[in-house]
């Protein structure tokens, strides 16, 4: 369970987050939604702990990450797969490599086995026979992919998904809901994503929360969130430039 | 001016204490071989040709200023010491420093940059693995390694480049030219130049990767990030030449 508690962070006297509350339930996938540049990134950052919060607690699994050192902080790190914005896979390293890269550096797993595993999770996203590749020769969908075998290659208990489908036309947005969407059934992670995709996000998706001037204004269901009368929500899911979110600075 | 005075000791001090870890880690294991020795090809490769050109203009000059300036005094059959000591002491460490600077340390510093803009440093960081291990240490100690390699070949091309003119060209004894290096070249001189040929592999490393790890976001970021790298490690190669150069008189 991760469990966000008052939150704030403020970077330079700008306020990005002023009191975020939000709990997830184990094995719950729940969006947040917001508008760009609004913190929802912010907020995903300091449930990995790249960033420290200026007040306020996260909670995973019951342990406040907020006040641990590096080492016990890197032991819940590897409970989480992050599936980064741009995919951030490593320009040095072939397809095949970047997948096995946590394998070979986190685990005692032999060649083979590590081979099985890569060859599986690479199948699991649709990119079978790619291995040999680098990034540069992939399309943005494809990194994707491989961003979302590699975040899995290890299991993990939370997968994080930093705007998962920004950047990409229709029908790749789909293939990509519907692996997260197959990969939950397979590993059962709890998920979080950031997504600004509605309606389409909703399909996936058990719960939904809103985050609008540094605070979660709303939360529940794809339905309750599609029927709220919050002007935030409403403007947010209708795209309507009339309302509290200011689309000009 | 006081603040700007503070902020500028307080950069100091942070660049200090990542080099404090970067020398921490060198001796924590487990050692990245794999990551060294590709580091190791990727500094030596790059500045190869540059240190070849440099080294052998850089000893023909000095044939050809020395010897008019020593023919004065009558003196031209030392024009093969001098132009050793020359190397040896001073402009072989300094030149080759730089060069590899110019050629591999800006490109090392807009390579983390953009792993740092792309965030592939976050990657790292999110599955649990220290950046400083495979990306800073295995370049620190790629530095102390390859640099005096690299100034002793640039020494050794320039001695040969000093020899094509001065004794092809200009006409001094081709005995004259070594047996009077052999007389006047000491051990002392060698170990002043491995000395500084040492420490300019960290200064540069150091400062490359420190600019890189901390560079800004998009093209700018890395750009700026790069510029500062080169210029900061000539100003620090120059200052560091004279105080070692005081020091080890």
């Amino acid at each position: 369970m991760i469990k966000i508690i008052d939150l704030y962070k403020s970077f330079n006297g700008q306020k990005v987050l002023e009191g975020v509350n939000l709990t997830i339930s184990n094995k719950e996938v729940v969006t947040i939604m917001g508008k760009s540049g609004g913190g929802k990134s912010v907020l995903i950052k300091h449930i990995i702990g790249l960033l420290m919060p200026d007040k306020g607690s996260i909670l995973i699994d019951g342990v406040d990450i907020t006040r641990l050192d590096r080492k016990e902080l890197d032991k819940i790190r590897e409970k989480l797969g992050v599936l980064f914005q741009g995919g951030a896979l490593f320009d040095s390293l072939t397809v095949y490599g970047n997948v096995a890269f946590p394998l070979k550096e986190k685990t005692k797993l032999n060649k083979k086995e590590i081979r099985e595993r890569v060859i599986q999770a690479l199948e699991d996203v649709g990119l079978r026979g790619i291995g040999s590749k680098y990034p540069a020769e992939l399309s943005g969908g494809m990194k994707k992919r491989v961003a979302l075998a590699r975040a899995l290659i290890t299991e993990p208990i939370i997968v994080l998904f930093d705007e998962p489908t920004t950047g990409l036309d229709p029908v790749i947005t789909s293939s990509i809901h519907k692996l997260i969407r197959t990969t939950h059934e397979k590993y059962g992670y709890t998920g979080v994503i950031i997504s600004h995709e509605v309606p389409e996000i909703f399909e996936i998706t058990d719960k939904v929360a809103m985050l609008h001037n540094g605070v979660i204004v709303e939360t529940g269901t794809p339905d309750e969130i599609k029927n709220s009368s919050n002007p935030a929500v409403r403007q947010f899911i209708t795209g309507s430039l009339e309302g509290p979110i200011e689309f000009l600075s | 001016m006081g603040s700007w005075f503070l902020s500028r000791l307080s950069r100091m001090g942070h660049m200090f204490l990542f080099l404090i870890h970067s020398i921490y880690f060198i001796f924590v294991p487990p050692f990245k071989f794999n990551v060294l020795l590709r580091q190791i090809r990727f500094l030596g490769s790059k500045s190869m040709v540059v240190i070849i050109l440099t080294g052998s203009f850089t000893g023909m000059v000095l044939a050809l200023q020395l010897f008019y300036t020593l023919r004065k005094f009558g003196s031209d059959a030392l024009l093969g010491p001098a132009i050793a000591l020359s190397l040896i002491r001073e402009l072989g460490p300094v030149l080759s420093a730089l060069m590899i600077t110019g050629r591999a340390g800006s490109a090392l510093a807009a390579e983390i940059g953009m792993m740092r803009s792309s965030e592939q440093i976050d990657a790292l960081t999110a599955m649990a693995l220290n950046p400083m291990r495979y990306l800073i240490v295995p370049n620190i100690v790629a530095g102390i390694i390859v640099f005096p390699l690299l100034t002793s070949i640039f020494d050794l091309i320039g001695i040969y480049g000093g020899y094509v003119v001065g004794v092809k060209l200009l006409g001094v004894g081709s005995g004259t030219y070594f047996s009077q290096m052999e007389n006047f070249v000491g051990m002392e001189d060698i170990r002043l130049g491995l000395y500084k040929s040492l420490s300019f592999g960290v200064i540069v490393s150091w400062v490359c990767c420190y600019k890189g790890f901390y560079a800004g976001y998009g093209a700018e970021g890395v750009s700026k990030a790069t510029t500062e790298a080169v210029v900061t490690s000539s100003i620090l190669i120059l200052i560091w030449d004279y105080f070692l150069g005081s020091l080890l008189l």
